[in-house]
């Protein structure tokens, strides 16, 4: 057990603002009319369909399939009629392909009768492959494919499976929700991956603002493993993979290189519950905790909802929008994306959808930097944001690039403190992609 | 589809609380008391000089800066700190140019606030020591009525005392003869004597408004600092610094080197440490570099106070190192997180 307090460098603090959820039991969503299920859920190749318009699927029934290693398949999630396949308003803000599905009404929404096999006797392999089958990815808002971090690369080894539970951004709810009402889930999630990575020690890192979860999870913990609690000082961006490492093990992750190059793999707390269910249910990722939250929307909560319901479907179960209402934003405020259209569904990586009002949505006025350097000290991977921000402005992308630009990760904590208001992350995102297509076009 | 009413902007939605407005009016709250403390020893003297180079800042910025940039406050910052570098009996004409010059020629020429390399109270004081230097150093001594004036504020611009007091006496007006003496630096260097550790710390000497009261200007600075408005580090490294390097001088030779408190309290090191060396703009932004801007003030102050020709340095250190200041940025870029430290410096 280390002594000393666990901790990252730099970070801010927003306020946490969870106060408006965090009690609030999960309630269940009455299936919407329809579901759009976009093919790109997943940070990877998108899934490929497997259906054709006016096919009958049952809940559970897997309508695309995985196009690659990094890519996972995905599953209707109730049961209705396939009514187009096309483009359709993606969370992203793009049009993209998706399938659409015509739910049954007045319908028990049945599974197929399946087999669900006992965990214990099957290889990593086997494992691993039911992972994937069930469409498992990050469900802490990257959404990146979980059964691909289950399997190091060759000559890698995990020493720690690291269960991220801090849930750091602001008004989110969600994987604290998870931990108190599902411990057990998590517990049996963790046993699974630990087998599958051959890790010997787990950490759950959650922050003490959620002492609630840290209970129940302290409550619950297996006698013949080595799983432990650790309480984390409330920072953001903790949530942050690189972040969370570096709090409850002490290393540091090179640029470039992934966790298990120091010997970790990170999983949110939700995708850890989510493979337990699927071994315990034999269902696949159909469901989804998210919190609906922020003072433009009436009635707030943490809602168990089906993939591919309606931005629309949701809030209007949650009360609706305030005549103040400004802004949706689909994750938390520190790096979701705002959206405006409500026909946008609900995917896999959705973590919440907070809804603000005037106050938080005035535009401000941008002032010349002041070279203050507050945006130096709160850059958690220690970045000189004051400096790739005059670059940027001045186009100078590939001069950012030798400044490290790809170690940036978009975390938005040097905007959050600029006093003069300058978007340096927005900024910083713009460069990337010129930084991409500058590439692309050289080769 | 879209809703007209939402909008859509970058992440992250939420925003911090500081603001450049607010940091900038905090400074100039801050600054109240150490004008207040002019006012307590110089009297009305103080407020005249002081307003008179804020008027100076203040005009320049209104007819050439950017729109609305007078809301920002940082104007105001320079005028009242050009305004506590000047000896109190300075004429108000001379105080206005001081100002101007700062702001005209040592901030807005090189694109307004952020842009300015040296910091602009500082220039506008090395222009008027280059073009009166004589005016700025007679140093009137504390004391006296306070009503009185310290000297000749409100002299005619660009006319000989002589000359001014002769148009005078022609209506009937005779100016009182001021009683002036030399600063404490100014008796440690060209007359080797001391000043006691009282006066220097509650401002009790000779010497321009604001360099008297150095107990008032740590106060300030430590509410700025607790603000987080104020990098610690420059102020604190020069600090260190001084008294180390002076420290070794006064082991070595303590008839000739006088010794750290009395270099740390007298002349304007404080409002120069606390006040002007951190100005966000013409200082260095990584936590490394404030140490090594501040350092090279502390050894340039000492250097020139016992080495060079004038008895005060302050000013000209902190010149010189905003000059250096993209250097050291250069040289002490922060350590990428995951990247070993030996890397970056090779």
């Amino acid at each position: 057990m280390p002594t000393i307090p666990l901790n990252f460098r730099h970070g801010v603090h927003p306020p946490e603002l969870k106060e408006l959820t965090a009690g609030r039991q999960l309630r269940r969503l009455p299936y919407p009319d329809e579901l759009v299920l976009p093919l790109r859920q997943h940070t990877g190749k998108p899934a490929r369909p497997i259906v054709r318009v006016g096919d009958r699927v049952m809940r559970g029934d897997k309508v695309a399939e995985a196009d690659g290693w990094v890519s996972v398949p995905l599953h209707a999630s109730a049961s209705g009629i396939i009514s187009a396949i096309g483009l359709w308003p993606h969370p992203d803000g793009s049009l993209a392909p998706a399938i659409r599905i015509a739910v049954e009404r007045y319908s028990l929404h049945e599974t197929r009768a399946r087999v669900i096999p006992d965990w214990r006797g099957l290889s990593k392999e086997q494992l691993v492959a039911a992972v994937r089958e069930a469409g498992v990815v990050g469900l802490g808002g990257a959404a990146f494919p979980t059964h691909v971090k289950l399997v190091p690369p060759e000559g890698e080894h995990v020493d720690y499976l690291l269960v991220n539970g801090c849930e750091c951004e602001p008004y989110l709810t969600t994987d604290d929700r998870t931990m108190v009402e599902y411990p057990e889930r998590v517990q049996l999630g963790i046993r699974i991956m630990m087998k599958c990575l051959g890790a010997r020690h787990c950490l759950v890192g959650i922050e003490k603002n959620k002492p609630e979860a840290i209970r129940a999870i302290q409550r619950t913990l297996p006698d013949d493993l080595d799983v432990l609690v650790m309480p984390l000082r409330v920072r953001y961006p903790q949530g942050a993979e690189k972040m969370l490492i570096k709090a409850l093990i002490d290393r540091e992750v090179p640029p470039g290189k992934l966790p298990v190059h120091v010997g970790a793999v990170v999983q949110n707390v939700g995708s850890v519950a989510t493979i337990a269910e699927a071994f315990e249910t034999g269902l696949p990722l159909l469901e989804r905790i998210v919190t609906v939250t922020g003072d433009g929307v009436r009635r707030p909560g943490n809602l168990l909802v089906p993939v591919g319901t309606k931005l629309r479907d949701l809030l209007d179960a949650c009360g609706g929008l305030t005549p103040g209402a400004r802004k949706i934003v689909l994750g938390g405020p520190m790096m979701g994306a705002a959206v405006s259209d409500l026909n946008v569904p609900v995917c896999k990586g959705t973590t919440g959808v907070v809804v603000l009002d005037d106050r938080h949505s005035r535009s401000v006025e941008i002032l010349p930097c002041i070279r203050c350097g507050h945006c130096l000290d709160a850059c958690p991977v220690f970045l000189n944001p004051q400096l790739l921000g005059a670059l940027a402005r001045a186009g100078r992308h590939e001069q950012m690039e030798e400044h490290d630009l790809a170690t940036c990760m978009l975390c938005g904590c040097c905007s959050y403190v600029c006093p003069s208001n300058i978007p340096l992350s927005q900024m910083f995102q713009v460069s990337k992609a010129a930084l991409t297509k500058i590439k692309a076009a050289r080769s | 589809m879209s809703d007209e009413k939402l909008l859509v902007t970058a992440s992250p939605h939420l925003k911090g609380p500081d603001s450049t407005r607010q940091i900038m009016w905090n400074v100039v709250l801050s600054l109240l008391p150490v004008v207040a403390a002019a006012l307590w020893y110089f009297g009305p003297s103080a407020l005249l000089v002081i307003l008179a180079a804020t008027a100076g800042a203040l005009l320049p910025e209104r007819l050439l800066g950017n729109k609305g940039s007078l809301g920002d406050g940082s104007a105001v910052i320079t005028g009242l700190l050009l305004g506590l570098t000047l000896p109190p009996g300075l004429p108000i004409w001379m105080a206005f140019i001081g100002g101007a010059f700062g702001i005209a020629i040592g901030k807005l020429i090189f694109g307004g606030l952020g842009q300015n390399p040296f910091n602009p109270a500082l220039l506008g004081r090395a222009f008027l020591q280059a073009a009166f230097p004589v005016t700025l150093t007679t140093w009137p001594v504390t004391g006296g009525n306070w009503w009185n004036l310290r000297g000749d504020n409100l002299a005619w611009p660009f006319m000989s005392e002589a000359a001014e007091r002769a148009a005078l006496a022609a209506q009937g007006i005779t100016l009182p003869d001021v009683a002036t003496g030399a600063t404490p630096l100014g008796l440690m260097k060209f007359e080797k004597t001391g000043s006691g550790f009282s006066d220097l710390m509650l401002g009790s000497t000779s010497g321009s408004l604001g360099e008297t009261c150095a107990l008032v200007i740590l106060l300030c600075g430590a509410y700025l600092a607790y603000r987080g408005f104020l990098n610690w580090r420059i102020p604190a490294s020069i600090f260190l610094t001084v008294a180390v390097f002076s420290g070794i001088l006064h082991l070595t030779n303590a008839a000739r080197y006088p010794d750290p408190l009395f270099m740390l309290f007298s002349g304007g090191l404080m409002l120069g440490a606390v006040y002007m060396a951190t100005d966000m703009v013409t200082s260095p932004t990584t936590s490394l570099g404030s140490w090594l801007f501040g350092g090279g003030i502390g050894v340039l102050v000492v250097a020139i106070r016992m080495w060079g020709g004038l008895p005060e340095g302050v000013m000209y250190a902190i010149l010189l190192m905003n000059g250096v200041v993209p250097f050291i940025e250069r040289a002490t870029q922060p350590r990428v997180f995951g990247r070993s430290r030996v890397k970056v410096l090779s």
